[in-house]
C-alpha cells in the first residue's frame, strides 16, 4: 500500500479504537506502529512518550505527527495527524446531535446526575496520579498550593500560572545546580 | 467572530495543556465563563462524554465546545486550534533535537510544571465538586437533600473503582445506571 493512505488509515484506526486518551493509547500505538508497520523502533516510541510528557498536547497526536514526519515528511505529518483526530471529530459531532434530541428525557437527566459524580471520581484519580509523578519536596508542594489558590480562588488565567511555574522551576533548578557544583569544588 | 474566537482560544489552551486532558478542564472553564459559552454542568457532561468516546480527551472536549458554540465549522476551528501547537512543536523536535527530554532546561521547566498541573487539576476537582454536590448553590438543608446523598454514594463507589484501575468507560456506564436507578426509584 502507498505510504500516505497507509499512514492515514493506521492513525484513523488508532484514533477510533483508543478510549480515554493518554497512556491507555500506548499499547495500540505500539502494536500498529512498531510491530505491524515497523515505522518506529520500540526505543523511539519510548522517547516519543517522554517527549509528549514535556510538550503540550495529547500523546496520540504527538505520536502521529512524529511518525508521519519521520516516514513521509511534512505531508506525512499532516496526513497522520488528520487521521488520528478525524474519528474524535466525527463521533463527537454525532453525539452532540443525539444529546440535543434527548436532553429533556428524564432518564438521560438521571443518567447524567450519576455520570457527573463519576467524573468527579475520575478527576480525583487524575489528581492523585499527577501528585505522585511530581517530586516530593517543599518546592513542589509550594507550587502545587500556589497553582491551586491562583486558579481556584483568585481566578487567574491558567496560562499565566503555567508560564510562571515553568520559569520558577527553571530558575530554581539552575540555582540548585550552581550550589551543587560549588559544593563539589 | 465566533470561529476566530474559538480558534485562538483553543490555540492558547493547546499551547499550555501539559499532563493529559484533565488540567485543561480548569482552562476551558475559565474561557467558557469569560466568553459565556457554556454552563459548568454542561462542561462536566462534556468531560464524561469525551472520556466515553474514542480519541484523546483534549481533542474531544475541543470538538464538543466548538460544535456547541459554533456548529460544525466551530468544531473544526476549535479542533484545529487545539492540535496545531503540539503539531508544530513535535515537527521542530523531530527535525532538530531528539534528546529533548534530557535537556537540562526542559527538566528544570518540567520540575515546576508538574506540580502546577497537579494544582490545576485540584481546581478542576473543586469546581466540578461544587457542580455535582451543590448544583443550586450552598444553602441550608442541602446536605440532607436526597440528590446530594445519591451523588455522594455514586462518587464514593466510582472513586474506589477508579483507584482499583477499572476502565473509565465501565465506571461511567455504571454511574449512569446508578443515576437512572436512583432517580426513578426515589422519584426525584
Amino acid at each position: 500500500m502507498n505510504l500516505l493512505p497507509d499512514l492515514f488509515l493506521t492513525f484513523f484506526k488508532i484514533g477510533l479504537f483508543t478510549f480515554g486518551g493518554g497512556y491507555a493509547m500506548i499499547p495500540l500505538i505500539q502494536r500498529e506502529v512498531c510491530t505491524n508497520k515497523k515505522w518506529l523502533k520500540e526505543q523511539e516510541l519510548t522517547d516519543i512518550v517522554a517527549i509528549a510528557e514535556s510538550t503540550p498536547g495529547p500523546i496520540a497526536v504527538n505520536a502521529a505527527t512524529f511518525v508521519g514526519f519521520r516516514t513521509g515528511g511534512l505531508t506525512g505529518a499532516c496526513i497522520a495527524t488528520l487521521g488520528v483526530v478525524l474519528p474524535s471529530f466525527l463521533v463527537i459531532s454525532l453525539i452532540s446531535f443525539a444529546l440535543n434530541a434527548f436532553q429533556d428525557n428524564k432518564a438521560v437527566q438521571y443518567a447524567f446526575m450519576g455520570i457527573r459524580a463519576a467524573v468527579l471520581a475520575l478527576i480525583l484519580k487524575a489528581l492523585w496520579m499527577m501528585f505522585r509523578s511530581a517530586k516530593k519536596n517543599p518546592f513542589s508542594y509550594f507550587i502545587m498550593g500556589a497553582a491551586l489558590i491562583l486558579t481556584a480562588f483568585l481566578k487567574t488565567d491558567a496560562v499565566f500560572v503555567i508560564i510562571g511555574c515553568g520559569l520558577f522551576g527553571l530558575i530554581w533548578s539552575l540555582r540548585n545546580r550552581k550550589e551543587q557544583s560549588r559544593d563539589t569544588d | 467572530m465566533i470561529l476566530i474566537e474559538l480558534f485562538f482560544t483553543f490555540l492558547k489552551i493547546g499551547s499550555f495543556t501539559f499532563g493529559g486532558g484533565y488540567a485543561m478542564i480548569t482552562m476551558i472553564q475559565y474561557e467558557a465563563e469569560r466568553h459565556n459559552w457554556l454552563t459548568q454542568a454542561e462542561l462536566v457532561d462534556f468531560v464524561a462524554l469525551s472520556e466515553s468516546t474514542p480519541g484523546p480527551l483534549a481533542v474531544n472536549m475541543a470538538t464538543f465546545v466548538g460544535i456547541r458554540t459554533g456548529g460544525i465549522p466551530g468544531a473544526a476551528a476549535a479542533t484545529l486550534g487545539i492540535v496545531l501547537p503540539s503539531f508544530l512543536i513535535i515537527l521542530i523536535i523531530a527535525k532538530c533535537f531528539t534528546r529533548f527530554k534530557d535537556h537540562k532546561t526542559v527538566r528544570g521547566i518540567m520540575s515546576g510544571l508538574k506540580p502546577a498541573v497537579a494544582g490545576m487539576i485540584g481546581t478542576a476537582f473543586l469546581s466540578v465538586g461544587r457542580t455535582v454536590f451543590f448544583p443550586s448553590g450552598l444553602k441550608s438543608g442541602c446536605f440532607s437533600d436526597a440528590s446530594f446523598l445519591i451523588c455522594l454514594g455514586i462518587f464514593a463507589v466510582t472513586a474506589v473503582m477508579a483507584f482499583k484501575k477499572v476502565h473509565p468507560i465501565r465506571i461511567i456506564l455504571l454511574s449512569a445506571v446508578l443515576g437512572i436507578g436512583a432517580g426513578f426509584g426515589l422519584g426525584l
